[in-house]
């Protein structure tokens, strides 16, 4: 029987100190859902393909399926639910998407939305050609992103 | 799915890496973006029983411009690192152009050069761009370190002169020479797709404005980087005209490739693909040697 050697790590998620001990191959995706109960990152495609795990490390955009957990030892993490520090507001792009209807069945959306948070920091005026470009790592299947590309338009114009 | 088991190692420094490697030789992986590896081992075709973690090595994160106008890059500086970077952008037009190219903007805040220069998917930019650029890898192990020229780093199908002892530590690239250009040119299904053909070419006017030298260098073609030495020869000593870039695009297309199909292309339109992004690539970097 293999004796599987558990790895501690402290890290800081949405503000908030936080060690565990855990093994090595927890991808940090699950270490988020599991672990911490934040289950507001999703899990769609497990390789990298569809975005909806992304999450902010250190303020940039990641996967969270294709890292582990381990190597985020140290590091900031930011996930949707860290968007907005009172739980009854939307951060500004939330209520973008609402009002734009950029969601159907959102299973997708908090991947969209840790895309695009760092994005509009970087580029509070962006172009339709530059906001479809930073969506092309994430993929929707329900509203065919011309709702997306609305609702970070409105979120630039806030 | 979830990877297998594995045992963890974390060094700080490169002679810890090193060492690690030694110990561990062929089942011991080097993680550094993990971008294609751990989806590799979500998926289980991979299952190495030590990864060796380099994220916290930080002597090899580093962009240098060095004397002769050139590059030397640490293996595990960030792909968008370099898309960022003012350096690479005067100094490797090229590799700054290719960096969108690359899958996607999450991928590129963790995946590292020399990730996807040691990892050699036949169908990534970053290993043809190398070869036209004409640089050369510097390979550490305990026992030393030696240099590779790109051209003679790949040797097939997701297969490297890496031995098992070592990784890839520094990236040279030299200095653009004076009145070259170049180009990088890809057809994929969507932006951040793997590529269903690429080509990146690099070409150099002598004073008469002849063709010096140039070289194109096609991925997703092939096993690895693909050379078009006939084209090349079609363009040397020649005026950059446009029959004389159609006829080399055509050689590339009829001599020089000779591609797979699979569900995304079949080999005559992979073939097809050739001829129109050879032609067009070379359009583009004889017109900025022209100006350079």
């Amino acid at each position: 029987m293999q004796v599987i050697d558990l790895y501690t790590i402290r890290l800081t998620v949405n503000g908030v100190a936080v060690e565990r001990s855990i093994e090595p191959r927890m991808l940090l995706s699950d270490f988020l859902r599991h672990e911490l109960n934040l289950t507001g990152t999703h899990v769609g495609c497990e390789h990298g393909s569809c975005g909806a795990c992304t999450i902010l490390m250190d303020g940039a955009a990641v996967r969270a399926c294709i890292m582990f957990a381990v190597q985020a030892d140290g590091h900031a993490l930011t996930t949707v639910e860290g968007l907005s520090a009172d739980p009854d507001k939307l951060h500004p792009l939330q209520a973008a998407f609402r009002e734009t209807h950029a969601l159907q069945c959102g299973y997708c959306t908090p991947g969209f939305l840790m895309t695009l948070v760092p994005f509009l920091e970087e580029n509070p005026q962006p172009d339709e050609a530059a906001i479809r470009d930073v969506l092309s790592g994430n993929i929707c299947r329900c509203t065919g992103y011309q709702n997306i590309v609305d609702a970070v338009l409105l979120a630039a114009r806030k | 799915m979830k990877p297998a088991p594995f045992a963890y190692f974390a060094p700080h420094n490169l002679d810890e890496a090193l060492d690690l490697l030694a110990q561990h030789g062929y089942d011991g992986k080097v993680l550094a973006g993990g971008q294609s590896l751990i989806p590799t081992m979500n998926f289980r075709l991979a299952q190495p029983a030590a990864l060796v973690d380099i994220n916290r090595v930080a002597e090899l994160a580093f962009l240098d411009e060095d004397a002769g106008g050139g590059l030397r890059i640490g293996a595990l500086t960030r792909q968008r690192t370099l898309e960022r970077s003012a350096a690479v952008a005067s100094r490797a037009p090229l590799l700054h152009a290719t960096m969108p190219y690359i899958a996607h903007v999450q991928i590129r805040n963790r995946g590292t050069l020399g990730g996807s220069l040691a990892h050699a998917d036949p169908a990534a930019e970053l290993p043809a761009v190398m070869v036209a650029l004409g640089a050369r890898f510097r390979l550490q192990s305990r026992r030393g370190a030696r240099w590779v020229a790109a051209a003679d780093f790949y040797i097939g199908l997701f297969t490297t002169a890496l031995q098992e002892d070592e990784l890839i530590a520094e990236i040279e690239i030299p200095a653009m020479p004076a009145r070259a250009g170049w180009s990088i040119q890809e057809i994929a299904r969507r932006h951040g797709d793997y590529a269903i053909v690429g080509v990146a070419a690099v070409v150099e006017l002598d004073p008469a404005g002849l063709c010096r030298a140039a070289r194109l260098i096609y991925f997703s073609v092939g096993e690895g980087p693909t050379a078009a030495p006939s084209a090349a020869a079609v363009l040397l000593g020649q005026p950059a005209d446009d029959g004389v870039i159609a006829a080399a695009a055509r050689a590339a297309a009829q001599q020089d490739i000779d591609p797979l199909g699979d569900i995304h292309a079949t080999p005559a339109y992979r073939r097809h693909l050739v001829e129109v992004l050879g032609r067009r690539a070379l359009q583009e970097a004889f017109g900025r040697a022209v100006q350079a």
